[in-house]
């Protein structure tokens, strides 16, 4: 879902830098107030991780493909403003080295798939927690709901952003966006969960730390 | 041996990025919007070219250019991540106003 350059037009540019440079800033204040030493390797290994396996993409239907955007996953691990931290830094690496997302659409990207996803995702996984219980069944379910919902609501922002620029009428680009994306999804909250169930089975207490 | 769970972490990560040549190289889901609804040519090119398209340039054999480059990639992310982290971790105390 990396936007390139060209798709958004000054105002949506001008917009989504200002919302994702206050968002990061943020992010950097609460982690400096909160981050404790346990979850340095974390942040490095999430981030690594999440770089590889956006690599990764997996065939879904006709001729399309999907990857992992992560934002749920790190967020439920480390917490939504670690997770704005994490996928930020992802997102700034593959723009400036690998030239996948466009330089001017960087704000907008981090506010796609850093910001929306990463509160998306952890919420969702929070709500169902709380009415299932924080066990492994619970733990699951949450991870993959959140996962998908985490891609689905960032792929309505991305649409609406496509909009606004004037690129196509809402109609028209909103359920194209909204329906790729409800199978995207699916892939992101099978991974999700298949590494959720990793970490429970080997490094249960990762689940424990405090989240940012 | 339990803290260097990370490096068993790393070495994952590590191997999911040797896979890389095994990903499914069609358009990803807004791609295919912008194919299908006709405004990908709107779409620019970066001014400059690193490893663009996760491919390390100048290679003969594409897989091995993608697999450094995933290599690459997955090692500055470690490293980036890791040290911002450590910033922020060991500002906390020090600056506590």
């Amino acid at each position: 879902m990396h936007i390139p350059d060209g798709f958004l037009n000054i105002a949506t540019v001008a917009t989504t830098y200002a919302v994702s440079v206050g968002g990061v800033g943020n992010a950097v204040r609460i982690a400096n107030k909160k981050l404790g030493e346990k979850q340095v390797p974390l942040m490095g290994i999430l981030a690594a991780f999440i770089f590889a396996a956006q690599m990764l993409n997996f065939p879904v239907a006709g001729g399309t493909s999907g990857h992992l955007i992560g934002a749920a996953l790190a967020a439920i691990l480390l917490g939504p403003w670690a997770g704005v931290l994490i996928i930020s830094c992802v997102l700034i690496a593959q723009c400036l080295i690998f030239q996948d997302g466009g330089l001017l659409a960087l704000g907008a990207n981090i506010f796609n798939m850093g910001i929306v996803a990463s509160f998306s995702g952890y919420y969702i996984y929070r709500l169902f927690t709380s009415l299932m219980g924080s066990d492994r069944r619970g733990t699951l379910v949450g991870g993959f709901a959140g996962a998908w919902g985490s891609v689905f609501l960032a792929s309505i922002v991305c649409a609406v952003e496509l909009a606004v620029s004037g690129v196509l009428p809402m109609a028209v680009v909103l359920p194209a966006m909204a329906g790729i994306h409800t199978l995207i999804g699916i892939g992101e909250g099978l991974i999700t969960g298949a590494v959720l169930s990793l970490v429970l089975a080997t490094r249960a207490d990762l689940l424990q730390l405090q989240r940012i | 041996m339990k803290s260097k769970w990370w490096l068993i972490g790393l070495a994952v990560c590590l191997l999911v990025a040797c896979l890389s040549p095994l990903a499914s190289s069609s358009p990803d889901g807004l791609e295919r919007v912008a194919e299908d609804k006709g405004f990908i040519d709107l779409g620019q090119e970066a001014p400059f070219q690193i490893i663009a398209d996760y491919v390390f340039p100048g290679m003969e054999n594409e897989a091995i250019a993608t697999i450094l480059a995933g290599l690459i990639g997955t090692l500055i992310l470690f490293g980036v991540a890791c040290g911002l982290a450590w910033l922020l971790k060991s500002r906390k105390g020090r600056a506590a106003a």
